[in-house]
Formats: structure tokens, sequence, C-alpha cells
């Protein structure tokens, strides 16, 4: 399936619902009252209030400038806009051999998107590690062992209530022997107010940084249904170990995951992945002009 | 949020120059609101809700109340959180008991909200609570989530009944088989996480509720959940008609306005919300702090007493009229008795009206104990009888001292405390006795 019907399916239904708010919001003039709806409508995305009246500043200021009149032209405008804010973010590409840890908050699907990001990089015939660095969560490795089966790659783990720092070290001792070009570190979801858990993903750090010599990428996870938290997530972890990429799942239900634009407007983090689903196909690589153009 | 300020900040901003003048302009009203709408949407409140709040807050600021008051700010924030409240609910909800054992409860919700691990942690606190439950593994699709079921349930003590990945439906219904034979009272059963718009899952869920008709339906829900909680919420309610919502993951910093959404969208109410990792981590749910919480106002409290003391300044003045026309009745009495739990003393009330400063009541209305076993009277009466004071003879007596498990001697006792509190006051607005008052 290709990227363009993958992701249209996936945000099929999230067009849908905007795009008819947005027809019906022009039926006048550009008024004010047509600008409190067109922000209703983003911030019913989860855009968030304050990235909302900044897009919308935005827009109203260009729209004024260029004479815009028609609907269409409008969107246009808009879209523009808002991928613009989407790709101000500093994205680095990946080098090889790469060591990629997920972290994020409890629930937000990291094992899941472990599993499909796995895949995608075993078509892209690479050799592939998993590491089961969430020891804390009842069955979490069992989970992961799971995928690592789907999908056929090599895992490392501990039994539950080991110390995650071990599992890494070993992990990486593996991957070193066996000359993987990309190793997957699962950690536990941990909420990022809960400095003791946060200090213990700083140790998991201080191992990967001693002994992984090739590329460090730091994932968070973030769950599409997710409000305004999203930015106190990011905001802790970035400060804590320091976030590299934003993978966003569950984007197949209603949720709009509009949270990327303020999280790429204040952090300049830019999103990575986008989960569609629960199959192991179901993860696209980010593309914010479509992502934009599935909203809008 | 940090970046917007908590909303109390803001609010004062928008009112310094106020509390200076007194008196709000419409344009400040707008202004208030406008606050007061970003900081909803910031704890993530529906945009919709909030809408509707805001304009329902902004007709009640428009009011008397608060363009007579001497500090409309903290009024403000006070009508905010008395709406916040009021939607919630104002009293936390029980699970409900079968009256024939087993009590059964479905869970559902979306995937990630935290439902196996809240599984656990209502089985702990039902047994806890002296219940036999029981825990059915029903999510089939997960990779292994119904060893994750079966390790939450060890760490609890609680046995768990599978039958691997056959038909949920199946399992949930020999479950309750086995439950009976063993005596379980209680069954938890766990299901798949789904999307709302999965119409296969969620038929499979009705089917679970079909075969097994539980005393509780309750949806588990992520608290950091943003705009979609509203839809997310509507469609398993309209599917399944919950009885209620668990709220996960309380222990974050999110201001989880998600809660006050589903609330408003399905009528449902938040029984228990998930603090921590730990399988005691479970509480009930208490609306109104979590009023406060969506604000992001810890001194919220202070804020709204220092509002009260305002209010009752009012309530004084309507006091005072009551006496003028002699219309004093036990509903306002019951009033002074709500009144006296945060004030202390009546005659604080009193020493509000002009020239009755030093009046003084019995020193046993002040009692806690005693302020409410009155109150208990008093509320055993019909609203007529409390209206109308004189039709309160021999049986209506006995019925009230009944109803309100004091004795008729008490009950006479609170009526002639009631009448010379009302002669007394007689007194004093027609200046007749020793106390005169200026008006």
């Amino acid at each position: 399936m290709g990227f363009f019907s993958k992701l249209f399916s996936g945000l099929k239904k999230t067009k849908e619902s905007i795009a008819n708010k947005i027809s019906s919001i022009f039926v006048g003039e550009l008024n004010d009252e047509f600008f409190e709806d067109l922000e209703y409508v983003l911030i019913s995305s989860d855009i968030g209030a304050e990235a909302s009246v900044e897009i919308i500043e935005e827009v109203k200021k260009q729209s004024k400038k260029q004479k815009i009149k028609t609907g269409e032209d409008f969107k246009a405008l808009l879209r523009k806009v808002m991928i613009e804010m989407l790709n101000s973010t500093n994205d680095e590409e990946i080098s090889y051999p790469a060591l990629i840890t997920f972290v994020g908050v409890n629930g937000v699907g990291k094992t899941t998107a472990i599993g499909k990001i796995a895949n995608k990089f075993k078509n892209e015939h690479k050799s592939v590690l998993m590491v089961a660095g969430d020891t804390f969560r009842a069955a979490a490795s069992d989970q992961l062992t799971e995928w690592a089966k789907r999908v056929g790659v090599r895992i490392v783990k501990y039994s539950e209530g080991a110390d995650p720092a071990a599992v890494v070290f070993d992990g990486i001792s593996s991957a070193q022997a066996k000359h993987d070009d990309v190793v997957l570190v699962d950690t536990a979801g941990r909420l990022h107010n809960k400095s003791n858990l946060m200090e213990e993903l700083k140790k998991i750090y201080k191992i990967i940084n001693q002994k992984w010599q090739g590329d460090h990428k730091n994932y968070l996870v973030i769950d599409a249904t997710t409000g305004q938290n999203a930015l106190s997530q990011v905001e802790t972890f970035n400060e804590f170990v320091g976030i590299d990429g934003i993978v966003l799942t569950k984007l197949d239900g209603t949720a709009k995951g509009g949270i990327v634009f303020a999280i790429a407007k204040q952090f300049g983090i830019p999103v990575k992945y986008v989960g569609v689903g629960e199959g192991v196909d179901d993860l696209i690589e980010f593309n914010a002009e479509e992502f934009v153009n599935g909203i809008i | 949020m940090a970046l917007f300020g908590t909303l109390s900040e803001k609010l004062s901003h928008v009112f310094s120059k106020l509390t200076k003048r007194g008196v709000l302009t419409e344009l400040e009203i707008k202004n208030a609101m406008r606050e007061i709408r970003i900081a909803l949407l910031e704890a993530d409140v529906n945009f919709l809700v909030v809408k509707d709040l805001v304009s329902k807050i902004s007709e009640k600021c428009s009011g008397e109340r608060v363009l007579k008051s001497l500090t409309p700010g903290q009024q403000v924030i006070k009508i905010v959180n008395e709406e916040l409240t009021a939607l919630m609910g104002s009293t936390n909800s029980k699970l409900t008991i079968a009256s024939k054992p087993p009590t059964i409860i479905l869970m559902c919700g979306l995937q990630g909200a935290g439902k196996t691990t809240m599984c656990g942690k209502l089985a702990k606190m039902l047994k806890k609570q002296g219940k036999k439950p029981l825990l059915v593994a029903c999510d089939i699709y997960r990779p292994a989530a119904i060893n994750q079921l079966k390790v939450v349930g060890k760490s609890v003590d609680v046995e768990v009944y599978d039958e691997g990945t056959s038909k949920p439906e199946k399992t949930a219904v020999n479950a309750l088989k086995y439950a009976e034979k063993k005596t379980y009272d209680v069954v938890i059963i766990d299901t798949a996480g789904r999307l709302h718009i999965n119409e296969e899952l969620m038929d499979e869920l009705k089917n679970i509720k079909k075969a097994v008709k539980p005393t509780e339906i309750l949806l588990t829900v992520d608290a950091m959940t943003g705009q979609d909680a509203v839809t997310v919420a509507e469609t398993f309610n309209k599917e399944l008609d919950i009885t209620g919502v668990i709220l996960t993951k309380l222990d974050g910093d999110t201001r989880g306005g998600a809660a006050l959404s589903i609330k408003a969208v399905t009528g449902k109410p938040i029984k228990f919300c998930g603090v921590g990792e730990k399988m005691d981590d479970i509480e009930p749910f208490y609306p109104d702090r979590m009023a406060s919480r969506i604000l992001d106002m810890g001194d919220v409290l202070t804020l709204i007493e220092k509002a009260q003391a305002n209010v009752t300044e009012e309530e004084a003045k309507k006091l005072e009229k009551k006496i003028r026309e002699n219309s004093f009745t036990f509903e306002d009495y019951l009033e002074q008795f709500d009144q006296m739990k945060k004030l202390g003393n009546i005659s604080d009330i009193l020493n509000m009206i002009p020239g009755a400063g030093k009046f003084k009541f019995n020193a046993n209305m002040i009692d806690e104990k005693q302020i409410a076993r009155n109150k208990a009277i008093i509320q055993s009466m019909t609203p007529y009888e409390r209206r109308n004071p004189d039709v309160i003879k021999g049986s209506q007596k006995k019925r009230i001292a009944a109803g309100s498990g004091t004795s008729i001697q008490e009950v006479n006792a609170l009526i002639k405390q009631f009448y010379q509190s009302k002669e007394l006051m007689k007194q004093m607005s027609s200046g007749k006795g020793r106390f005169r008052m200026p008006f």
C-alpha cells in the first residue's frame, strides 16, 4: 500500500469531519465570528489555544495581504501556514548502526510502535535487535517477544523486575557482537512528573552513552488522543533525556493529534512516524504536507 | 500550563483595576470570559462544553451578585468553580453491588487507557472490602494481554479465569458459571482495548453485555485525553449504555478537563480514579477536587473563602430584609446553621447587620453536634412546615422526631429557640427592644 492511500485511509474520518466544519464555515465574509469558528475547529483537533491563535493570526495577516476571497484559496493558505509550522523543526537523518530508545507515558503504545518500526527496518533489509527494557509492566516483555516473533527479529530480554539498565547493557553487547544495524530499545511507561522514574531513565542513558558507539536517537511516543498534557510530556522528557523525534500513535481513531503543531512550534521536535492501526504494516513515515492535507 | 499562568493569576490581572472601583463593565466580563475559556481549553475541556459553560458563567456574572460585590474577581472564580462542580456532580458515586451475587463488572475502553491494571486495582479494593472477586481475561487480541492479567491477578492474590483465545463472549459466560460454582461474589471482566469506531469489536462488547448482563459497565478513560474524549465517551455510552467511568493516570500533571467533558456528554458518574502504579493506587472520585484541578488553582480555596465572606454579607442583607418583613422561616434557620459551620457563630452574621453588633445568641447553637441535630430536625420537616411553623403540632412533632432520630423534647426545644430568635429579631426591627436598627 502506498504512502498516500495509507495515510488517507488512516486519516479519512479525521478529514471528513474537519472538512465539513471548514466548509460550513465558508458562508460569508471573513469576519470575527468566522475566525472564532475557525479557532474552535483547530482547537477541537487538540492544536491548543495558543498554537491555534498563532495560526489564525498568521492566516489573517496573509489573507488580508493576498486579498483572499474564496474558500478554496483560504484553505490553501491555511494549509501552507500549518505545514510551515510543522516543518520548522530540527530533523536529523539516522545513520547506521543506530540505537533508538522509545520513551513515553503509560499506555501510549510504545511496544506496538516498536514492533511496527522493527518491521519497517526489516523490510529495508536491516538487521534489527529488540531490547525489552520494560521490566516493570506485567508481561511487557512477553508482548514485545510476540512482536519479535511476528516480525522475525532477535530480542534480548530479562525476567520481570530486572534492572532495565542491565538489559540494555546486554542488548548492546549482543548487537555489537552480531553487527546489527538497528537496536530498538523499549522502556517502561512512566509519567513524566515522577522524578524517580525519570532518574531511572537517565541511568539507562548513561549505559548507552558509555557503551554504544553508533548513532543514538530518542523517540517520544505520544498517543494522538492526548490533549495539552503532551506539551508537558515533551518538555519534561526533553529536559531529562533529550528528544529527537515523536512517534504519534493511534491516529486511526477520531482523534486528530493536533498537539504536534504546538510541539513543533515550541520545541522544534519533528514527528517521525504515525501509527494508524494494530497491524504490523500500520505505520507510516510522517509527512507534514500529507498530515495537514489530511486534517484540513 | 506554565505558559499561560493560572486562571486565578490571569483573572486577578483582568480584575486588578476593577477591585478599586468595585463595578464590572461588560467589557471586563468579556475579557474575563476569554481567560476562562482559554484556561478551560488548555485543561482539555471539550470546546463545545467550554462554549456552553462560558455562556452560563457569563450570564451569572452579569447578574447583580457580581455587580454589587466588592471583589468581583473572586466572585467570578467562585462562580466558575461552582459551575464546574455542579456539572461534574456534587458527590462521589459508589460501585453498584448486585442484590443477588455475583456482581458483574464489565470493563471497556480504548487501547492503553489502563483497563488491565485497573481490573487488578478494583479486585484488590473489593477484596479489602470483604468481597471475593474473580478476574476474567477476555482480551484475546493484544499479545500477552492474558498473561498481563494473570500477573496482575497474582500480585493481588485473586484468581484469573481464562480460556485462551477462544471467543470472549463464551469465556465470559463460562466464567460466570465458574464464579457461581466457586461462590465468587464479584466478577471483573477485562476486555480488549478497542477504538470506538471499530464496529466489529463494539459488537463483541455488546454480545458480552447481552450474555452476562453486567451490574456495572465501566468505561476506562486516560485522564490525559484531549478533545476526542467526548467522541469516545459518547460512542461507548451510545453502544453500551455504560454505568460509570474510571479516570486513569491522574497521578500525572494533566489538568484532566476530559473528566468534565465526559460527564457533560454522557451524564454518567465518574466512580474511581487511578492515581499510581501500585495496586493500592485507586481512589473514589471527588468532583469538587477535580474542579479545582481543572482550573489549576491551588489557592482557589482561599479565594473562594474570601468570596464567600462577601456573599455572606449579601446574605446578611437578605436576612435583614426578612427580619424587617417578619418572614423569617425554618428554611432561613437551616441556612443559618449551614453558614454557622463556616463562620463559627451566628453572631458573626448578625454583626453584619448594622446596629445588632452586641446581640448574642445561645452558646449551644455553635456546638457542632447540636447544629447537626438541629439541621436533621429541620430537614425532617416538610417544606410547608418549614415555611409555616405554626402548623407543627403534636403528631407532626412525633414524625419529625422519628425522622431526625431525635426526641420530641429536642424538637420542642428547637421550635422554642426558633420563636425566641424570631421574637428578638422582631423586637430589633420594630425598635421596641433594647436594639434599634437604623433603617
